[in-house]
């Protein structure tokens, strides 16, 4: 430190505050490499989080519905129902005499209702033109990434009754 | 003040650029798998979750070995 100031140069305040904001802007290869660690750290924590919940998450037990009669819709036609929740919409569709099906209503890409074509016997969601198949529920077009929730569903007498929600 | 030796700088930081980008490139693959993983758990599919998050952990251990890698090279390049 030189005894003596240079009027010349920076003000006094500047010299005895000596903390710029260039400075404190200043970010060194060492410090972003650490951010960029602990970004990874985090990625890693994500993937554990995924990990513990897949196997601590108990499987949903779903009621036991009743959600038509068998004669009570023709083939080729559909009943809509709720389940498992009354929130939850779905979609029973008579696919021949004794073949019934059932999906989640909401379109797995933007939760549009999906509907019914019979004249293309498929699935079609309106809003973005994704189209599932009737047999499986599998996209066979558009934007949807996965296939519709099927719902499980077993015949009691003449009654047809949910009893689960697959992938969901 | 030290004398720094310039050219044994410029290889400390040639090599600290490259280990930079590697954790990048690291760093990339892990949002993008993390992503998946996500999508694939949503979608009731848990096979994937295991297998995932082992090499989350070993891309994670890289990026560590890398940023330790950092650290030393850049105290070595520092040294008079």
């Amino acid at each position: 430190m030189p005894l003596f100031r240079n009027p010349s140069k920076e003000p006094l305040w500047k010299d005895e505050f000596s903390v710029f904001t260039s400075d404190e802007r200043y970010v060194t290869r060492r410090q972003f490499t650490k951010f960029l660690t602990l970004a990874s750290l985090g990625m890693f924590v994500g993937n554990l989080w995924i990990l513990l919940k897949s196997r601590f998450t108990k499987a949903l037990a779903f009621p036991t519905v009743e959600i038509a009669e068998t004669n009570e819709i023709p083939v080729r036609g559909v009943k809509l129902f709720t389940y498992p929740t009354p929130q939850d919409h779905c979609i029973l569709i008579r696919t021949g005499e004794e073949e019934y099906v059932a999906y989640s209503q909401k379109c797995t890409h933007l939760s549009c209702a999906v509907y019914y074509s019979a004249k293309n016997d498929r699935l079609e969601c309106p809003c973005h033109q994704g189209f599932f198949s009737v047999k499986d529920g599998s996209v066979l077009q558009g934007p949807p990434p996965r296939p519709l929730p099927q719902i499980a569903l077993e015949r009691d007498g003449t009654k047809l009754v949910a009893i689960a929600v697959k992938g969901s | 003040m030290a004398n720094f030796d310039p050219s044994k700088q410029r290889r400390g930081l040639v090599a600290i650029d490259g280990a930079m980008a590697l954790i990048v490139v690291l760093l990339i693959v892990q949002i993008w798998l993390l992503s998946a993983t996500l999508e694939t758990f949503l979608a009731g599919h848990t096979r994937a979750v295991l297998p995932a998050a082992i090499f989350s952990g070993l891309v994670f251990s890289g990026c560590l070995a890398l940023n330790f890698f950092v650290t030393r090279v850049d105290q070595e390049s520092r040294k008079p």
